[in-house]
């Protein structure tokens, strides 16, 4: 009994992890399925069909392609951004600096349907056609904050004493930021990305205002097979991204701490 | 943050061999006084464009009046939001009510959980700080259809829910209205707590994690109960975590409207639903519009307040 109170704080700690998993893991097992009516929510059959055959559902890979592209670029550009961003706020002291910190906090604080709605009012009041166009737009507006947040903690921790023996050893400013404070803030740049490259991937609300018939990612493609039954294919994309997560945020951790080791 | 307080000091390169802490303190260099304006132009161009003018044409539209083929003319029709109120307060209400509980049960869930890997799990602790991250990386929506499946009638939780009467339990509080548990506001509530509770967990864990263990040892010498303890130095020291977690959940959760179409019923529409369907399927622009208004207005209001009565800016 006393052994159970000391450890009162894991069990409720396993406890919410659990519930945290369980989808998770529903997911997974559900692609190995071979449901018996059009809806996959209990198990008939195991089967390895879907895996075999993942594009086998018209539509879902076309949509997953586009979500990848859609998801790269407006990771990319919106790091791009972020970054420069995370570097003015985190190495320069200017005027306005609270404004741009509202500014960057905003797009956090709103709801998805009220920023996607609200670009809709936009570019129906510019003639922007939606699509493609319209969606990275979009994408790459709501993942800049997350950025500037992931980039400018790693930055606040970086001593700024090394930029300045760079200067000191003769290193022009470029030179210095391209050897030294680019390469230091990499971890941060990149968790950062990957965020925003998450959060595009996975964007269903946003989208769905921005989106054209011609133009249906992933996310859109799920909701659309939810009324009609989803094929067991999204599954098995689900447990892969899942795993891939999993591996890319390992290999970071792990790469994190061969260069700590590396430093010390 | 703490950046406003930065006192300019004199250069030390001249003395590397003392490193002092690096942080929000240190220096920024004196450089060319345009480069911070050159490296925030792309950037802040891109967020004022597509998030400051959407949200004041957002305002326009919802203050016109016309059709979607013969096009809108300003008129200034704030009835338009009278309007909005008379017919769709209920999801309002709804969306508050449900978002509210969500952040409420996610802070309770989640704190044990952040405490956990801040504090307790020693080497577990980057496998448990994945484990939490891991599932967000997935498609939210897969994630919420698997609870169709786990809150399904045929799976064992709805069969020992009727066993240990537990449904009859939720059916009384009118969570359920019947004796299953997908469909009902029940299943709304729980997948809106799932679905946020990673936001709730990460900030959480920050600043948990920055809780030095010897004040709590010290609490402990000086006889404090593990109560007292918590309540005196725990939860005052993880605040700024609390207010952040808390917005996160909240935010997302009174704006979302997937767990409520996916787990809930016709009864348990939220707002944001309403604001999709006027916008796409209605065509009703300057409602739509008046809607996602009112609620942007609403969620700016409560943050503020809250922020204030919360006493911290350590949002970022």
């Amino acid at each position: 009994m006393a052994w159970i109170k000391r450890h009162l704080i894991a069990f409720a700690a396993l406890a919410v992890l659990v519930y945290m998993l369980v989808p998770n893991i529903v997911v997974a097992v559900f692609s190995f399925n071979e449901p018996k009516g059009k809806f996959n929510y209990s198990f008939n059959e195991f089967s390895t069909a879907a895996w075999t055959n993942p594009c086998g559902t018209q539509g879902i890979c076309e949509s997953l392609g586009l979500s990848l592209q859609i998801g790269l670029i407006a990771s990319i550009t919106a790091a791009i951004l972020g970054s420069m961003i995370a570097f003015a706020l985190g190495r320069y002291r200017f005027r306005g600096r609270s404004a741009t910190n509202l500014l960057i906090f905003m797009p956090m604080a709103t709801p998805e349907v009220v920023m996607g709605s609200s670009l809709l009012t936009l570019f129906l009041a510019l003639g922007v056609p939606s699509g493609e166009g319209a969606i990275l737009i979009a994408h790459i507006m709501f993942c800049v904050s997350f950025v500037v947040v992931a980039v400018k903690a790693r930055v606040a921790t970086l001593d700024p004493k090394l930029e300045e023996a760079a200067a000191d050893l003769g290193a022009n400013p470029t030179q210095t930021f391209l050897r030294v404070t680019l390469p230091l803030a990499a971890p941060g740049i990149a968790a950062g990305t990957l965020l925003a490259f998450s959060l595009s991937f996975d964007d269903y609300i946003i989208t769905n205002f921005n989106a054209s018939p011609s133009s249906i990612t992933f996310p859109m493609f799920v909701w659309g097979a939810t009324a009609r039954g989803v094929p067991v294919q999204v599954y098995v994309i689900g447990t892969v991204m899942f795993l891939l997560a999993l591996l890319f945020v390992v290999t970071g951790q792990v790469i994190g701490k061969r260069r700590n080791r590396q430093v010390a | 943050m703490a950046e406003s307080g930065v006192l300019p000091t004199a250069p030390t390169s001249a003395s590397p061999s003392t490193p002092r802490a690096a942080g929000p303190l240190a220096e920024p260099r004196k450089r060319r006084n345009w480069v911070p304006y050159a490296l925030l132009l792309p950037g802040m161009l891109w967020l004022v464009v597509f998030f400051v003018l959407p949200m004041i044409t957002l305002g326009s539209q919802s203050l016109q009046e016309g059709n979607v083929d013969d096009g809108y003319v300003f008129t200034g029709n704030v009835g338009i939001y009278v309007d909005a109120f008379q017919q769709y307060w209920p999801q309002m209400v709804r969306s508050l009510l449900y978002a509210g509980s969500a952040t409420v049960l996610a802070l309770l869930l989640g704190y044990p959980l952040a405490y956990f890997i801040a504090q307790k799990a020693g080497r577990w602790k980057n496998v448990v700080l994945v484990l939490v991250v891991a599932p967000f990386f997935t498609s939210f929506l897969i994630r919420t259809l698997a609870w169709r499946t786990i809150l399904s009638d045929d799976w064992f939780i709805t069969q020992w829910a009727r066993k240990l009467h537990i449904t009859d339990l939720l059916q009384a509080v009118g969570l359920t209205s019947n004796d299953s548990l997908l469909f009902s506001q029940f299943a709304v509530i729980m997948g809106l707590t799932y679905n946020f509770l990673p936001f709730m967990i990460l900030p959480l864990y920050t600043s948990l994690e920055r809780l030095d263990p010897r004040l709590l040892e010290a609490a402990g010498d000086l006889y404090a109960s593990p109560w007292q303890t918590f309540r005196k130095v725990t939860w005052p020291l993880s605040l700024p975590g609390v207010v952040a977690g808390t917005l996160l959940t909240f935010i997302p959760a009174a704006g979302d409207f997937i767990n409520a179409r996916l787990l809930g019923n016709t009864q348990t529409t939220m707002l944001g639903s309403v604001i999709d369907a006027q916008f796409l399927r209605v065509l009703d622009y300057p409602l739509a519009a008046a809607l996602s208004f009112i609620m942007l207005l609403t969620i700016v209001t409560m943050v503020t307040i809250y922020v204030r009565k919360a006493g911290t800016e350590e949002l970022l």
